[in-house]
């Protein structure tokens, strides 16, 4: 029993300094332990009178838990250094870009038709596509453009041969929209269209989106409604919209519609060429001459439509300058979009 | 067309400015493109007379000059202008004058001889383009007068860019009339009496292209002094709306037009041979025109001719055999209605476009023909004397345009604009465009059109009319409301967004190339098919439509090579054309095309430098056709008769239940040569309907019994395909084999020459129960036995 205070700070001390959970355990097995030096003295108990052992079982007991105690503060201890050591030893440069796949891009002809896409189709209206080798009738005559009329001329035709061109604008799926569908329409017909004419603001080809309406008693107002929030929504912009009056074959009353420059709020600027308005496209009751080439009784329907230039309206939306580089395909130009 | 303003004012004087002028004639339809005043801003500048010339004595090419027109007397003057010359009169800037851009005119030394002033050309003073030397004025011009005030020169040029349809508005009258109405003021018609007839000479005239020409009226004025000078009035108005003065006769001709409106030609009479006649051109015919250009005409062409030769391209241009010169002494003038469709093109088809013919096709007012040659008879006796005789012609009334008769509905017109008009409003707006009121009833009125407009002829004209009158910006705005059906939705619908989001995020970036391309590189991608030509190309090397998205994408990438980029992938959706027959003689096919070129990662710490192969394309078709979610449907097989564009090695036809809807692969690498790329292009081209359709998801059951993989490392020649391999070991290890995965593919050392080795993880799993080991063994067996029988497999 002597020896019990020496053995406690004998194994106290051996704990402090161990430095691993092994030495830790030898520790344990060693004075705690079955055969253990500190339980060993248990076994001197039964030399004690009986009136002396519980109080020497006590204090062995206590010594035995004091070691314990010990052990198992050393021990977190030890864990604890271990977590920190690991956690420093994997410490990584977390700046270092991700292990990622480069991503892709749309083209912004393709983000502009799907903006407009979005904004029509939310209310009710449907995408329509058409040939982009089209005949004489749908191209033209069926638009109220017949051969020599001087609207021809407006249209730089590309010519397949003497019945067909390369379409001069998406006008020709209104037509076969109305001649194939029945009933109230509400469509959009996007796509690329031709044009024999290149230079700095004109391209060959270039992408147009029009927007067809028929319904009985469809007025001008409703046009002017659509077309000016139409402009509204797709520029984020609560600005005036204009209607000038203008000449389409195929719509009468036929206008064009300005927007108030959204770069210098109609004060006037470079990009509005100082008129204060942006010229983004045209529209027009539908001509009755239109509704007569597609079987429909102008007598009894109504409509209107209206069509703009994709690419200028790509260009306003994000400050692109040159018409040309929509179609260069340079990765430095594509990878902004 | 260019006005003057005061012209114009001449006829209609509105109390608004210039700026409100232009903005409501523009908000009308008739857009101003620009306001250009007629003259730069400049002060103290008077007509001078340059009395008397010297050679400088120290420069070769100034001269001094002595003019006359400063208040204080002669002044010397030294000047460089090659047509100084004594008794010119020319525009004299004072010392202390003001020329455009702030350029003040000071006492100066040239070379050694003072000059007190400047003598000006038109440019200088922002007058005009002509930069040849001075600006030569009349001899008449008052010498000393402020030259601003000498011409008039606090006027604007009115640049207005006219619809095709407003042929009315092509002279200051329609200009005028317009904006009467705009303004509800009148407006000054200008007052033509007939000249009398001094002398009864006439020629006949033979009306031979029926309702071509139903109306030429001539004259015969002899003795007139051609070379008489153009009064200042005159060659300032044709100045000012761009036309230069080109003698007296041609001036008032040109004169009329640009006032009423109607295109007039004078001949030389006497070398108008005897009578006149109207006909189509003989086919080939040959005439030299005045711009001396000799066209030869088709049978479609429309000529006077005389009784030799065609004497002028009617209503485009007058031949040179007949023109007036300065010798002319009797002119015949020409007055006459060409039917727009008679002229519409012609012009143009001869690389022609004329005063004249501009307005013909578009229109000339069918009634205008006798007053306008009697206005320009009026003016020609006025300014080059002469004696007028009878007016003389032909008309045949049944072949001239009808005036349209046009009933307009009241409430059609207010359900059309949604805006109910007052009557009298529509009554006033509609006359005074020069329409007739034949008749009003209570819900309609009756009209009937001018006869110089021909974009007038049913009710919607009418309403369009009236609506740009009112304007547009007053018109009522509506949102309009629709039934609202929900259309119809098929889930196994798959949208060309999808797919081209999935390409976007393996790393494509969309190209848009345009669909006609070089034919010199088409050659390489249009073998065997029937190309499309382009009748007008824009240009040699856009003249075929593409029979594919490659030669694009490919030109695409070469556009980007060249700009040091070295990692390139691109796609692009669209159209490709070829050449059909029958109902379809140009089908049109709609495609989605891929291209890689490179490594096959970014440049990066964590990558490798790879290059992309033949499997990071197929990677990535694989991945395109997943958004299908029918992925399994498609096959990817080796070409069996490869493009020869293509890597025969490297190239497979993907098949939908085995029809062939596209290609994947290598392109061969003497194209990749004649491309001038330096490393393996990899190339896919799909039918992009076939990928439209996609399968709406059905649900299996799930195994709630684990699942048991067994690995098969197997020893095959070369020639066996792997997916032949795969179909083989599913079909033989019966209906517990849940799935089959190719995990390596090694040839090499271990593995005798014209083999491989592919190792196969087979996954067993039973719906209802725990897979016996005996049960998975057979399976297994039974797969190396079938692939040994049937392919040479063997385990290794």
């Amino acid at each position: 029993m002597e020896n019990l205070a020496e053995l406690t700070v004998a194994a106290l001390k051996l704990v402090v300094d161990a430095n691993d959970l092994a030495a830790l355990d030898e520790i344990r097995v060693d004075y705690l332990g079955k055969k253990g030096q500190i339980t060993a003295q248990l076994k001197s108990l039964g030399k004690l009178s009986a009136d002396q052992r519980p109080a020497a079982g006590a204090k062995i007991n206590e010594a035995k838990v004091r070691v314990q105690d010990a052990i198992n503060a050393r021990k977190a201890a030890l864990e604890h250094e271990a977590i920190n050591a690991q956690l420093a030893a994997e410490t990584l440069d977390v700046t270092l870009p991700g292990r990622n796949a480069e991503r892709g891009s749309l083209h912004p002809v393709t983000h502009t038709l799907n903006r407009i896409e979005d904004i029509f189709v939310r209310a009710g209206y449907s995408v329509e596509q058409g040939p982009e080798i089209e005949d004489d009738f749908h191209n033209f005559e069926a638009l109220n453009i017949p051969s020599h009329h001087p609207a021809r001329a407006m249209h730089d035709t590309f010519y397949v041969d003497d019945r067909h061109v390369l379409r001069t604008h998406t006008s020709p799926v209104q037509i076969r929209t109305m001649l194939n569908r029945s009933g109230p329409l509400k469509v959009i017909c996007p796509g690329r269209v031709y044009r024999c004419d290149s230079d700095l603001t004109h391209t060959p080809m270039f992408h147009q989106v029009e927007g067809l309406v028929v319904d009985k008693d469809v007025s001008f107002a409703d046009l002017k409604g659509v077309v000016a929030q139409f402009l509204r929504t797709f520029f984020e912009a609560d600005v005036p919209v204009r209607f000038r009056p203008s000449y389409f074959p195929f719509t009468e009353p036929s206008a064009e519609m300005d927007i108030q420059c959204t770069h210098c709020s109609g004060d006037g600027c470079r990009v509005c060429k100082q008129t204060g308005w942006l010229e983004v496209g045209g529209c027009g009751m539908v001509h009755p001459n239109v509704f007569k080439a597609c079987d429909l009784d102008p007598e009894q329907v109504s409509g209107f439509a209206f069509g703009m230039g994709v690419e200028r309206l790509a260009m306003l939306r994000y400050g692109i300058k040159d018409l040309r580089m929509f179609f260069e395909n340079d990765l430095d130009f594509l990878q902004q979009f | 067309m260019k006005i003057s303003e005061s012209w114009l004012r001449e006829w209609v004087n509105p109390q608004i400015d210039t700026d409100a002028l232009v903005a409501q004639v523009t908000m009308a339809g008739l857009e101003v493109d620009a306001v250009e005043p007629v003259a730069g801003e400049f002060s103290g500048v008077v007509v001078g007379k340059i009395v008397a010339v010297e050679q400088h004595p120290d420069a070769e090419k100034l001269r001094v000059c002595q003019v006359e027109g400063h208040a204080e007397g002669i002044k010397q003057v030294v000047c460089g202008a090659p047509n100084a010359r004594e008794g010119l009169v020319i525009p004299f800037a004072t010392i202390g004058a003001k020329l455009p851009g702030d350029f003040k005119i000071k006492k100066a030394k040239l070379r050694g001889v003072e000059s007190f002033g400047m003598l000006c050309g038109q440019t200088e003073l922002a007058c005009g383009d002509d930069d040849s030397g001075l600006w030569e004025l009349a001899n008449d011009a008052p010498i000393g007068t402020d030259l601003r005030e000498y011409l008039q020169l606090n006027d604007n040029i009115l640049e207005l860019d006219l619809t095709p349809n407003r042929s009315d508005c092509l002279s200051i009258r329609g200009i005028a009339r317009e904006v009467s109405v705009l303004n509800n003021c009148d407006y000054n018609e200008v007052a033509i009496a007939p000249v009398a007839s001094a002398h009864s000479e006439t020629r006949s005239v033979t009306l031979a292209a029926g309702d071509a020409c139903p109306r030429y009226v001539g004259r015969l004025v002899k003795g007139v002094n051609a070379r008489a000078q153009s009064p200042l009035w005159l060659v300032e108005k044709l100045r000012r709306a761009g036309i230069g003065s080109l003698g007296p006769i041609v001036d008032v001709t040109n004169y009329v037009l640009l006032e009423l409106g109607q295109p007039m030609h004078a001949f030389d009479a006497a070398k108008v041979q005897g009578d006149i006649t109207v006909r189509w051109a003989n086919e080939g015919e040959k005439i030299e025109l005045l711009n001396d250009q000799t066209v030869t005409l088709k049978s479609d062409a429309l000529v006077i001719a005389d009784e030799s030769q065609a004497l002028a391209f009617a209503g485009v241009m007058g031949g040179k055999s007949s023109a007036v010169s300065d010798d002319t002494t009797d002119i015949l003038l020409e007055s006459a209605f060409f039917a727009p469709i008679a002229i519409a093109g012609r012009a143009r088809n001869a690389g022609l476009h004329t005063d004249s013919s501009h307005r013909f096709e578009r229109g000339v007012d069918y009634q205008l023909q006798n007053s306008a040659i009697e206005r320009a008879t009026a003016l020609i006796v006025e300014i080059c004397g002469g004696a007028a005789g009878d007016v003389f012609g032909a008309v045949n009334e049944a072949n001239l345009p009808q005036a349209a008769a046009i009933v307009l509905n009241k409430k059609r017109l207010a359900t059309t604009l949604g805006l109910s008009l007052d009557d009298s409003d529509v009554v006033r707006m509609l006359t005074g465009l020069g329409l007739t009121l034949t008749d009003e009833t209570d819900d309609s009125w009756h009209f009937v059109a001018p006869s110089y407009r021909f974009d007038i002829a049913i009710d919607a004209d009418l309403v369009e009319e009236l609506a740009r009158l009112y304007g547009y910006d007053k018109l009522p705005t509506r949102t309009p409301v629709f039934a609202n059906e929900l259309p119809a939705t098929p889930e196994n619908g798959v949208s060309l967004r999808a797919l081209s989001a999935a390409l976007v995020a393996r790393g494509y970036r969309e190209a848009i190339t345009y669909s006609f391309v070089d034919p010199k590189l088409h050659q390489q991608f249009a073998g065997g098919k029937s190309v499309i030509t382009l009748k007008n190309p824009i240009s040699a090397d856009m003249a075929e439509m593409r029979t594919s998205l490659l030669p694009g994408l490919v030109q695409a990438l070469r556009y980007n090579l060249n700009r040091q980029q070295t990692r390139v992938s691109l796609f692009e959706s669209g159209l490709v054309f070829e050449q059909g027959s029958g109902d379809q003689a140009y089908p049109q096919e709609r495609r989605i095309a891929g291209l890689l070129y490179g490594s096959q990662q970014s440049t990066a710490w964590c990558h490798g430098k790879d290059k992309a192969d033949f499997y990071d394309l197929k990677g990535d078709v694989e991945a395109l056709l997943a958004v299908t979610r029918n992925q399994q449907a498609f096959d990817f097989v080796p070409s069996a008769e490869p493009a020869a564009y293509m890597h025969p090695g490297q190239c497979a036809d993907i098949t939908l239940n085995g029809q062939k809807v596209g290609i994947a692969g290598a392109l061969h690498p003497s194209t990749i040569k004649a491309l001038d790329c330096s490393s393996s292009v990899f190339v896919f081209e799909l039918t992009l309907d076939v990928l439209l359709t996609g399968k709406v998801p059905a649900f299996a059951p799930l195994s709630r019994f684990p699942a048991v993989s067994r690995d098969l490392a197997l020893l095959v020649a070369d020639s066996v395909s792997s997916a032949a391999l795969e179909t083989a070991i599913a079909n033989a290890a019966g209906d517990s084999l849940k799935s089959v995965a190719l995990f390596d593919v090694y040839s090499g050392k271990g593995v005798e020459d014209g083999h491989k080795s592919l190792a196969y993880s087979l996954t067993f799993q039973h719906a209802e129960r725990t897979l016996k080991d005996d049960e998975i063994q057979q399976a297994v067996d039974n797969v190396v036995k079938t692939l040994a029988a049937d392919y040479g497999a063997r385990l290794r």
